[in-house]
């Protein structure tokens, strides 16, 4: 019951934030595979084609020029292909109401993104860590919302 | 003339499992020469099936002993949170012990090991579950499930509630509340 390789997809348009979050997972004990987009477009793209590579992990930034992390959580929640999809939002910093918002538009996850790396490879391992339960141990996928 | 047979075994090996795992139409992933992992739970009967197929290769899958141990520490846990309407174990390292007849330093040294999380965050995770449905129920106040989950007072359900999910029991309740308004709405619309 080890761990497989987890396929994580990430979409941020800042190319700081991507090798900061690169290097986070690399640090990360379970086995990783991560792919990297520069926005939602280029995100969309790559989900709604059936061919390629189903992941198990999306982090979304939520602030996003073209298409935000919300829009696309909307598109991603009306296709069935993608229904135990885990999806992360985060955001360096939300209110209240967005971020209820997003988990109202279906989000299991919402992050405040650490500003120190150490704090976001911790951050990240918790994330894994849960999600691995979810996928795992039959845990209810309705009632799967976590704020980190 | 003698020739000299140079094997490369490693990559021998792994042809013959990938060839025979094809054949099983099981995900499977190989993830060195000597482990093979699957996402799902196999029962002993593909277990047996595979096993003819690789024996006859000269090759045999033999099961976790510590991954099996860990499967019955969780079915343990997922019992004694789930069964009894109220919660009465207090001390639950004993239990296990107990139950599953091996030190309870030893359980949780095979547990993180193999999970990379520990027995009383497993268990704590299988409470804030059992209390996420009964609120999403309805059914039940936030007195009477943490009285059920054997808190000893509604503060201290909500803290851990809070500390697990990052969510006051009353925001998860909203916020689940609300979605299935929404999804109601949709499906109407």
């Amino acid at each position: 019951m080890l761990p497989l390789t987890t396929y994580i997809l990430l979409a941020d348009d800042d190319k700081d934030d991507r090798e900061d979050f690169m290097e986070a997972f690399k640090s990360i004990r379970m086995n990783t595979e991560v792919q990297m987009f520069r926005d939602g477009i280029e995100l969309m793209e790559y989900l709604n084609e059936a061919s390629l590579p189903l992941p198990q992990l999306l982090f979304l930034d939520l602030n996003m020029p073209k298409k935000s992390g919300l829009e696309c959580l909307t598109e991603i929640k009306k296709i069935e292909r993608l229904k135990n999809l885990t999806v992360v939002i985060y955001s360096t910093s939300s209110s209240e109401k967005d971020i209820e918002d997003t988990f109202l538009k279906g989000a299991n996850i919402y992050i405040k993104k650490p500003a120190h790396l150490t704090v976001l490879k911790k951050t990240l391992s918790h994330v894994l860590s849960i999600n691995w339960q979810y996928q795992t141990s039959g845990l209810n996928r309705d009632n799967f919302l976590f704020q980190l | 003339m003698v020739y000299y047979l140079k094997y490369d075994v490693q990559a021998i090996c792994k042809r013959i499992v990938n060839e025979q795992m094809s054949k099983s139409g099981l995900k499977y992933s190989l993830l060195n020469t000597h482990e093979l992992a699957f996402d799902q739970i196999i029962t002993e009967e593909s277990l047996e099936l595979l096993n003819r197929g690789f024996n006859k290769l000269g090759i045999e899958i033999v099961s976790s002993k510590k991954s099996m141990l860990v499967q019955k520490i969780k079915e343990a846990i997922i019992g004694f949170v789930n069964l009894e309407d109220k919660i009465v174990l207090s001390k639950t390292s004993s239990y296990l012990s107990d139950t599953l007849n091996y030190s309870y330093r030893y359980l949780s040294a095979i547990f993180s090991e193999v999970t990379y999380t520990t027995i009383e965050n497993y268990i704590i995770l299988q409470k804030i579950e059992r209390a996420k449905g009964m609120i999403a129920g309805g059914e039940f106040s936030f007195t009477e499930i943490a009285w059920k989950l054997n808190y000893s007072s509604v503060a201290h359900f909500s803290t851990q509630f809070k500390n697990t999910t990052g969510l006051t029991p009353s925001s998860f309740k909203r916020i689940i509340n609300q979605r299935r308004r929404n999804m109601l709405e949709n499906i109407i619309s």
